[in-house]
């Protein structure tokens, strides 16, 4: 499917890891985590991309968010190309991991309002904002200035959410959000996410194992395995002729879920 | 500089500030270790009861805890940002890295002040300090000149995290040891074998303790412990000229080759928290 006005438009992305060994590290084994890739999300559009572990998911989400350089391909971010335009490509895109990767010993306040100031949105600017989204998140105002060590995984992810979307980016990436949370915060997170894209019209790419959530937030899916984009469509496409997603993407790719594990090496 | 890239090196200044409050016990179990390890330095000069000797060691431990603490603090930002686990999400801000090491330089300079002021007044509890005489204009006018060049180093020093996350920040630490062996902190540089004393010149340090030397008069044969006999700024010309230089190489130099370490650590992964 070609969408009118492609927010992402990937096309034969392809990266490989080379890892050295041996004596004078001369012996180069070559992983290749992406091996042409392609496809396109709308503006507005939320794109889940299904895969297990090391199936290319994180990898494919670095270079979308440039920390990695693709080996080959044509990448473009809202019309940006990958490589060359990073400035303007960091400009509109914001990013939730599966770790929430944070100055644990600072608060929520603290590093809400650093990275609002790295994206140049002032202090007095960002701290209502902030408030608000981490009210919207069910996270008490109390807490705001308490240490982000002392928080459970799920608040701590919802800050991370609410970091990446302080910035008010046009486009989301979403590695794994809800990856290890309790079904309360993984409800509260996807309601988030469904009010972000219907309120600010903002498109999300969504890396997840969890078909449910796939589902019930994106309106069309990817199955990645072994670094192949096998298939895409909308939910109802790809389950047809299964009894569900699962089976179809076992069916379709030939590989098995591991729910519930985080993706960082994919 | 626009307002948006003032808001942005300030962001690391925030950051910086608010991590040095919230590990404050450590910064003070940091600061008097500096303090009593200056202490004993400086207290070699007073046992042997010769001042000259003693301005030397003071000298020598307030240079190089500046000098130092401002290099290790920019060269191990890096590692910092790795062990917390939040580097990915300052390389993918819009904010070029000359921005963001201008920042980080900024606070780094403002600590090592702390820093250098706690260990002055520290050590006057273990002995009569006087620096009457000297000429401390001169010597801070060093220190700014000289903080350029450690910036610049320590910008270099800092692509050794982005290259290797497991070795990175100890290779760091023998550079930042190596600088204190070669530059002649507390002892001159021609006591060191005759195959070391070339690799002092390479250090902004020998120019910045030499420029310091005379900026105080310790070496003048007419200072007296209490009043110090100290040399214009001009006969420390030449050193501030060549730190000067030294930092405009420096730091741009530091600044290539971070970037070219970043595209490197971008096109083999080295970025991730682990490796």
């Amino acid at each position: 499917m070609s969408v009118s006005r492609p927010a992402i438009f990937v096309r034969d992305m392809k990266k490989v890891f080379r890892t050295r060994a041996g004596f004078m590290r001369s012996h180069v084994t070559e992983e290749w985590a992406l091996k042409g890739v392609s496809f396109e999300v709308g503006e507005g559009e939320t794109y889940g991309m299904l895969g297990p572990n090391g199936s290319g998911k994180s990898t494919l989400v670095r270079v979308l968010s440039t920390l990695l350089i693709p080996d080959a391909g044509e990448t473009q971010i809202f019309g940006y190309k990958l490589p060359g335009e990073e400035r303007k490509i960091r400009q509109v895109i914001g990013r939730v991991s599966v770790d929430a990767a944070f100055y644990k010993k600072l608060s929520p306040r603290e590093n809400l309002l650093y990275a609002a100031q790295l994206y140049g949105i002032s202090r007095s600017d960002a701290e209502p904002r902030a408030l608000d989204i981490l009210e919207r998140l069910e996270i008490e105002k109390r807490r705001f200035n308490d240490s982000l060590e002392e928080m459970s995984r799920g608040m701590q992810q919802k800050i991370a959410i609410a970091r990446a979307i302080l910035i008010n980016p046009p486009l989301l990436l979403l590695d794994e959000p809800t990856t290890g949370l309790d079904p309360k915060s993984r409800r509260d997170v996807q309601s988030f996410i469904e009010d972000v894209r219907r309120e600010r019209g903002t498109t999300i790419l969504l890396t997840t194992h969890d078909m449910a959530e796939a589902e019930r937030l994106c309106e069309r899916i990817g199955f990645l395995a072994r670094g192949r984009l096998v298939v895409e469509g909308t939910a109802a496409d790809l389950k047809n002729g299964y009894d569900n997603l699962e089976e179809a993407f076992i069916k379709i790719t030939g590989e098995k879920f591991h729910d519930n594990e985080a993706d960082e090496d994919g | 500089m626009d307002r948006l890239v003032l808001r942005q090196a300030w962001a690391f200044v925030f950051r910086e500030w608010h991590l040095t409050r919230r590990y404050f016990s450590w910064v003070v179990v940091f600061m008097f270790y500096s303090l009593v390890s200056s202490a004993t330095v400086a207290l070699i000069g007073v046992a042997a009861q010769d001042f000259r000797l003693t301005l030397n060691l003071v000298l020598g431990v307030l240079l190089w805890s500046f000098l130092s603490c401002m290099f290790s603090d920019i060269a191990n930002s890096i590692s910092y940002e790795r062990w917390e686990g939040t580097l990915e999400y300052t390389f993918m801000a819009p904010v070029s890295r000359l921005v963001h090491l201008f920042g980080i330089s900024l606070y780094a300079i403002f600590y090592a002040a702390i820093l250098g002021i706690v260990i002055v007044f520290g050590l006057t509890l273990f002995m009569p300090l006087s620096f009457a005489g000297a000429n401390l204009p001169g010597l801070l006018l060093v220190l700014v000149v000289g903080s350029m060049a450690f910036a610049g180093l320590g910008l270099m020093a800092a692509i050794l995290p982005v290259m290797s996350p497991e070795h990175g920040a100890q290779a760091t630490n023998i550079f930042q040891g190596v600088l204190l062996l070669i530059s002649g902190v507390y002892y001159p540089v021609k006591v060191l074998p005759h195959w070391l004393q070339p690799f002092s010149t390479f250090s902004p340090a020998t120019y910045a303790l030499s420029a310091s030397r005379k900026l105080i008069g310790v070496d003048n044969p007419l200072s007296t412990p209490t009043k110090l006999v100290s040399s214009p700024i001009r006969e420390a010309i030449p050193e501030l000229l060549i730190l000067m230089v030294m930092g405009l190489v420096l730091i741009p130099l530091g600044l290539w080759v971070f970037n070219q370490a970043e595209t490197w650590a971008k096109r083999t992964g080295k970025l991730k928290r682990t490796g």
